[in-house]
């Protein structure tokens, strides 16, 4: 704790040095440099000095001969952002700053696609949002091309390109009318980041039910389960069988196998049946006569 | 010296209440006290009823042997039909439990035959569930004896009964993935009904949540009461009037208490559904029939559930929702049955329904969520 404390303090100082010196004068440096580059600063006068760059999350010391070029080799300096340069020698203090720049190549991208599984048929369902970083894992401010691209089982792919602003792109996309998993890729440059998304079958549509009497029972069998783009609804969803008789009801929730629901319910005469599944309600029959 | 002649009366209160105990024990007591060592404080059969509190205290003790020796008709049955009338032949929420009290009302007596009616109350995790048997209690000798009205549990046949088994199973990103590394999406749900109502001194929010997504779901709902300024008043959630796992496309009602509330101090309400996608199975199925809706001043909705499936259930939790002549929700309620779900053996189940609710029930709905042994449903 008590280090920890000392180090800051000794931080502080450096900085209000630092902060100090920028206002006394100035050294030959460049305006700007490329992370991970190499580059050199220009020193004025004779003797020994002692050379500060103080960076984010960086700090680099030189013991310097005044009047000569001091060399940063690359990767010396690979976090992007506004540094402070402070040279002392003797009685004087000489200072500068300069920005080191993302590289220009994208070497990484986070890419985040969501949702990852959504109903068919969705117009802009689908979001991409895509960082754009160089190698050193710096975000690359500068406006850089990303292309989105959806390919799903059918039809053609769909293809969106942005420009990033402060490192960022992002798109909306359609979901596809054919259930199936799509590929969704972002690219930038060279480097490419892909997510699969899951299309799933929406909500069913005509559902419809036969029954057929067996034994004492009634044999209840639905159709085909399909949305309304012709997609069989995934086996365990829930089917609802419901039975209203004089007096009394009877209720089964059967899931979905192999794309149709079936059940036995008791036969009770002029009964009515419905079928339905969450909110999507289905055929009613009237078994037999009152 | 007034609180000093107070405190003396007290303690000789306590000394004879404790004396009164000792000597005369009350039998309902002992059982629910738990005495082990207490054959001896059996009274001696030589009444229908006194015949009846000894069988009740044995099977409260579980001490199946005295009770079923004690039988006057155990010449019908073996004592393992008498446990399993009881206790239940599969692990089940009779199984488990504890008798809590009994009482016993007799009916009608003669000279050598007598009618008692026996109320065993069993306490369960989930609450108490009441047992009531007819008994005819026969004199043989100088002392009573029961005859014990077997109700036979019955047996499934050794067979092979094939099930086309659906499950989900899930694999979860890993803990070493990428911030933005894809992970399984929640499942998606919506409450489609809600119904805030004051009552009993509180404000109850029922309402229906729907799973509208294709992958199963372990699902809660959180409701917070806020006030006009904002300010939180209360915050509950659904508890055990839900059904936690609901799969694709179904629908389960919930209802949130909240005690000590009243509406009218309520502005608005926070609901917070949420879902956790869970690896599930789509069996087993279970048939709800022959619900009916019971009026009167003990109202309630009853009905069989007939498990269609060939796994043993072992607890089968059924949660009933009610509406009105409009289709509005009026109100939610909940009941388990009491013994295991065999494969195609018909169980009976009840729940309580407010007698002013059931009034105005014009339809109801069922549904069941169930629990065995081997895995969570």
């Amino acid at each position: 704790m008590r280090s920890r404390l000392t180090s800051f303090l000794g931080s502080l100082i450096v900085l209000a040095g630092v902060q100090l010196a920028v206002a006394q004068g100035s050294l030959g440096l460049p305006k700007t440099v490329e992370a991970g580059a190499a580059f050199s600063v220009h020193t004025a006068g004779s003797g020994k000095g002692v050379l500060y760059i103080v960076g984010p999350g960086q700090v680099l010391r030189r013991d310097v001969q005044l009047g000569e070029a001091v060399s940063f080799a690359p990767g010396d300096i690979h976090n992007a952002g506004h540094y402070l340069v402070v040279l002392t020698g003797g009685s004087s203090t000489e200072n500068g700053e300069f920005d080191v720049t993302a590289v220009h190549q994208p070497t990484t991208l986070s890419f985040i696609a969501k949702p990852s599984r959504l109903p068919v048929d969705l117009h802009d369902g689908i979001s991409g949002v895509a960082y754009v970083f160089d190698t050193f894992h710096n975000l690359i401010l500068q406006p850089t091309p990303v292309s989105f691209q959806l390919s799903g089982v059918a039809g053609a792919p769909q293809t969106r390109t942005v420009t990033s602003k402060n490192g960022v792109a992002w798109t909306k996309l359609d979901s596809a009318s054919k259930e199936g998993s799509a590929k969704f890729e972002a690219r930038a440059g060279n480097v490419v980041d892909e997510r699969i998304i899951q299309q799933v079958p929406g909500d069913p549509c005509k559902l419809k039910m036969d029954i057929r009497p067996a034994g004492q029972r009634l044999q209840l069998e639905t159709e085909p389960v399909r949305d309304c783009s012709g997609n069989a609804v995934p086996d365990g969803t829930i089917i609802t069988f419901t039975e209203i008789y004089d007096g009394g009801e009877a209720t089964v929730d059967v899931p979905l196998k192999r794309g149709v629901a079936k059940t036995e319910m008791p036969a009770h005469n002029g009964a009515t049946i419905s079928v339905a599944t969450g909110v999507v309600m289905g055929n009613e029959i009237r078994w037999g006569k009152e | 010296m007034t609180g000093r002649i107070l405190a003396f009366i007290v303690a000789l209160a306590t000394v004879a209440l404790i004396v009164v105990g000792t000597v005369w024990p009350f039998q309902s007591a002992l059982v629910t006290a738990g005495v082990d060592s207490g054959a001896d404080m059996l009274r001696p059969s030589s009444s229908p009823q006194a015949a009846v509190e000894n069988l009740a205290t044995q099977i409260g003790r579980r001490d199946w042997e005295k009770a079923y020796s004690s039988l006057a008709n155990k010449n019908e049955f073996e004592e393992t039909d008498f446990v399993r009338d009881l206790a239940g032949s599969y692990p089940s929420l009779r199984s488990h439990a504890s008798l809590d009290s009994f009482d016993v009302r007799p009916q009608h007596e003669s000279a050598d035959d007598a009618q008692v009616k026996l109320n065993l109350r069993w306490s369960t995790v989930v609450g108490t569930f009441l047992d009531s048997r007819m008994l005819r209690v026969v004199k043989t000798g100088d002392r009573w004896a029961v005859a014990w009205p077997i109700v036979k549990e019955p047996r499934v046949p050794p067979q092979v009964i094939p099930v086309n088994y659906l499950r989900w199973d899930v694999i979860y990103r890993g803990a070493e993935d990428d911030w933005g590394a894809q992970d399984v999406e929640s499942p998606h749900v919506r409450i489609v009904d809600m119904h805030p109502v004051d009552r009993g001194g509180g404000v109850v929010i029922m309402g229906e949540l729907l799973n509208e997504d294709v992958v199963p779901a372990f699902v809660n709902v959180k409701a917070t009461l806020l006030a006009k300024d904002g300010s939180a008043l209360a915050t509950e959630d659904s508890f055990d009037k839900i059904s936690h796992i609901l799969l694709p496309r179904q629908v389960t009602p919930f209802l949130i208490e909240f005690h000590n509330v009243a509406l009218s101090q309520v502005d608005s309400v926070k609901m917070q559904p949420s879902s956790t996608l869970v690896a599930a199975s789509a069996d087993p199925v279970v048939e709800i029939e022959d619900q009916h809706l019971n009026p009167g001043s003990q109202a309630s909705l009853s009905g069989k559930l007939l498990n269609q499936s060939g796994q043993v259930v072992n607890v089968a939790h059924v949660l009933g929702t009610f509406y009105d002549n409009t289709g509005q929700l009026i109100w939610v309620s909940d009941g388990y049955a009491e013994r295991a779900l065999l494969p195609g053996t018909p169980e009976t189940f009840a729940m309580s329904v407010p007698p002013d609710i059931a009034s105005k029930v014009k339809t109801e709905r069922a549904v069941t969520t169930t629990y065995s042994s081997t895995r969570f449903q």
